[in-house]
């Protein structure tokens, strides 16, 4: 007994097997922060790291919903998030216009309405057989599109002075409250994925829809209810944002979009399905936040920038992200 | 017994739902815009549309093939770039070829590079050709740092006389047909597109990727190279993009880094509308240069049915909704339908 397991658990098989997806991003985070120190001397110190996870929040934040539906398989994605996102923070911005008192009912109708339109969005994909990447992006479409109807450009209103305070400013110590907030909503999204019916069926249903429905599980309800809590998590995620950038635009929640999905990936979470974890979504979201900053810190021109950016994106998925070989 | 057969020609025609969609937006517009039909105004919308239409065959080749290319947009800034630096107003007519020609082989190129990314580093499609979007982006940046450059006039005259009437005129067979001479040419490009992919479609070649994007496993199984296949899509997808971007300069005049940009989704909802299934294996190209005039009439429509400035985003994506849900409602209700039929059969 004893032998046989000394045998199977020889060192290095061991370590690579345990090294999991988001451990190599974590570890990839890590490397990226000290390189970015070797690189830029001053780039390692207390503030910058705080720095970097703050930003590196919102993107975690915003890319939960994302996590969920891309889990749910299926071809599942959604685009709508970055107009959901830009909706949460300008319904935030007019409805509470600066008082306190309103934050939490408005974030209560702002939640309610994200999860209002990853509804539709569920209903189109599941009952009409829309493929989720042109349901959501025409979602994208009439989000936006009621924005500006509404609002005709004007975007009046004030952000409360609690959530700046809250969100974006050292709460304890020098760390703000959106690292607490991002680290609860880790341990929620665990929770919710590991530990709960919900969550083992949407597994379920990411691997193989018809062997989940034999199993009974109520595939349709399941997929709904998922693009609902991405819409949901979204419009939260625009709320949050609001507590940092303070004002609102017409394209606020527009560069999460991809960056949002590509966190997922970064993450381990494979897009075809039923495999994946928030805890590596965050993971993703910090390796992309590290890379921006990097870049950023070197002052590189904008073209260089996207261009180092893209081969070391492709570099990233082509470490785990890749699909079985063909068999015959 | 009618809903079946119903159902079975709705299945079997992926297009006929564009086909409906495509005659009742042109009926709309046509209600509003009674020279419609006019040749020259037949000619400035084929015109405005060409870029994308030329970009959707790409895209619709690379999704038959069981993939996704969300680099397109990208791919048409870049060589839309390169063109406007390498094509001056100075430029001689010889050296102009071998711009187009450098710019076509530059797209093949991009297309490579997400091929090989896709089909033997076996990376998913969606990451990887939104991270070689970065690439391209970057570069057109580096080429083209602004907006800029200016084509010859010949070539931005020879778009727009190519795409209208007099530059056929005078060809006699065209001359001695009256109703050919009322053909826009433009036409006549797209109908060279339709022909050569119907003979393309019996070839082998084109079987495959058909079979690659219906069934990769099985395809594989048959022996059918899927890797070579899947690479070739994205080749011919980077193609057809520098194609586009050719089209898109000859009716700009100018260049942009970020021309290009907003045409990936667009050329992707085209194919959808077109009747083509993001999973692959189904569909055609005549169904995405559908789903392109499609997208330019409904966009006509918002313009003369004067919709205020504020409202004309929402307008054209409940339109667009709309369009993507109709056979997806079709089917539920005809479903919702037969249901109730089987369940009063089994009561009577």
């Amino acid at each position: 007994m004893t032998t046989a397991k000394a045998k199977r658990g020889s060192f290095v098989p061991n370590f690579t097997s345990r090294l999991t997806p988001p451990l190599i991003a974590l570890i990839l985070a890590i490397v990226l922060f000290l390189l970015g120190g070797v690189i830029s001397p001053g780039f390692v110190n207390a503030n910058q790291a705080i720095n970097i996870v703050r930003l590196a929040a919102f993107l975690g934040i915003i890319a939960a919903g994302q996590t969920l539906v891309i889990i749910s398989g299926g071809e599942g994605i959604d685009l709508s998030v970055a107009s959901v996102v830009t909706l949460g923070a300008i319904l935030t911005f007019r409805l509470t216009d600066g008082q306190d008192a309103l934050i939490l009912p408005v974030l209560g109708l702002v939640m309610l309405v994200g999860a209002g339109i990853g509804l539709v969005n569920g209903l189109g994909i599941v009952f009409l057989r829309i493929p989720p990447l042109v349901m959501t992006l025409a979602m994208a479409g009439v989000v936006q599109g009621v924005i500006l109807q509404v609002t005709r450009g004007e975007l009046e209103g004030e952000t409360p002075d609690l959530m700046r305070t809250l969100i974006a400013q050292p709460l304890i110590g020098p760390i703000p409250g959106v690292i607490f907030l991002w680290i609860g909503l880790g341990i929620a999204m665990w929770l919710l994925l590991e530990r709960t019916p919900y969550g083992k069926m949407l597994f379920a249903v990411g691997i193989n829809r018809t062997t989940a429905m034999l199993s009974g599980v109520r595939v349709p309800l399941v997929v709904v209810l998922t693009y609902a809590m991405s819409g949901m998590l979204a419009a939260f995620g625009g709320f949050v944002l609001l507590g940092f950038t303070d004002i609102v635009f017409l394209n606020l929640g527009g560069r999460y979009l991809f960056p949002s999905i590509a966190a997922v990936v970064v993450g381990g979470t494979l897009l075809s399905g039923g495999k994946g974890s928030y805890w590596g979504t965050m993971s993703g979201a910090l390796v992309l936040q590290l890379i921006n900053s990097l870049l950023q810190a070197q002052g590189l021109p904008e073209a260089t920038q996207s261009i180092i950016l893209g081969v070391v994106l492709l570099v990233l998925i082509s470490i785990y992200g890749r699909q079985r070989a063909f068999r015959l | 017994m009618n809903q079946a057969n119903f159902r079975r020609l709705l299945a079997r025609n992926s297009y006929l739902f564009a086909l409906l969609l495509l005659i009742v937006v042109v009926l709309i517009n046509y209600s509003r815009q009674d020279n419609l039909f006019d040749p020259s105004v037949l000619n400035r919308n084929i015109r405005v549309f060409l870029p994308l239409a030329i970009l959707a065959v790409g895209q619709a080749i690379v999704i038959i093939g069981g993939g996704i290319d969300l680099s397109v947009g990208a791919m048409v800034s870049l060589c839309n770039a390169l063109l406007v630096t390498w094509i001056t107003p100075e430029t001689a007519g010889g050296d102009i070829l071998l711009a187009i020609g450098l710019v076509a082989l530059v797209g093949m190129a991009a297309g490579l590079l997400n091929g090989i990314a896709v089909a033997y580093l076996r990376l998913q499609p969606i990451v990887t050709t939104y991270a070689t979007s970065f690439i391209f982006a970057g570069l057109a940046l580096t080429i083209l740092p602004r907006p800029g450059g200016q084509l010859p006039s010949d070539m931005t005259g020879l778009y727009r006389r190519l795409i209208e009437v007099e530059a056929f005129a005078n060809i006699p067979i065209i001359q001695d047909i009256s109703i050919l001479r009322e053909i826009p040419p433009a036409f006549i490009v797209i109908a060279i597109i339709l022909l050569l992919w119907a003979f393309l479609r019996q070839t082998r070649l084109v079987q495959y990727i058909y079979a690659s994007g219906d069934n990769a496993e099985a395809a594989y199984t048959t022996g059918i190279p899927v890797q070579r296949i899947r690479l070739g899509t994205y080749v011919i997808s980077g193609f057809f993009a520098a194609m586009a971007a050719l089209a898109l300069t000859m009716s700009l005049g100018s260049g942009s880094p970020t021309s290009g940009d907003a045409m990936t989704l667009d050329s992707i909802v085209a194919v959808v509308l077109g009747g083509t299934r993001l999973r692959g294996g189904q569909g055609g190209i005549a169904g995405a240069m559908m789903g392109v005039v499609i997208l330019g009439v409904i966009r006509n429509i918002i313009s003369f049915y004067d919709v205020p400035t504020w409202s004309q985003t929402l307008v054209d994506a409940l339109i667009i909704l709309i369009a993507l849900a109709g056979p997806g409602f079709v089917r539920y209700v005809s479903d919702l339908i037969r249901r109730y039929r089987l369940q009063g059969g089994r009561a009577a």
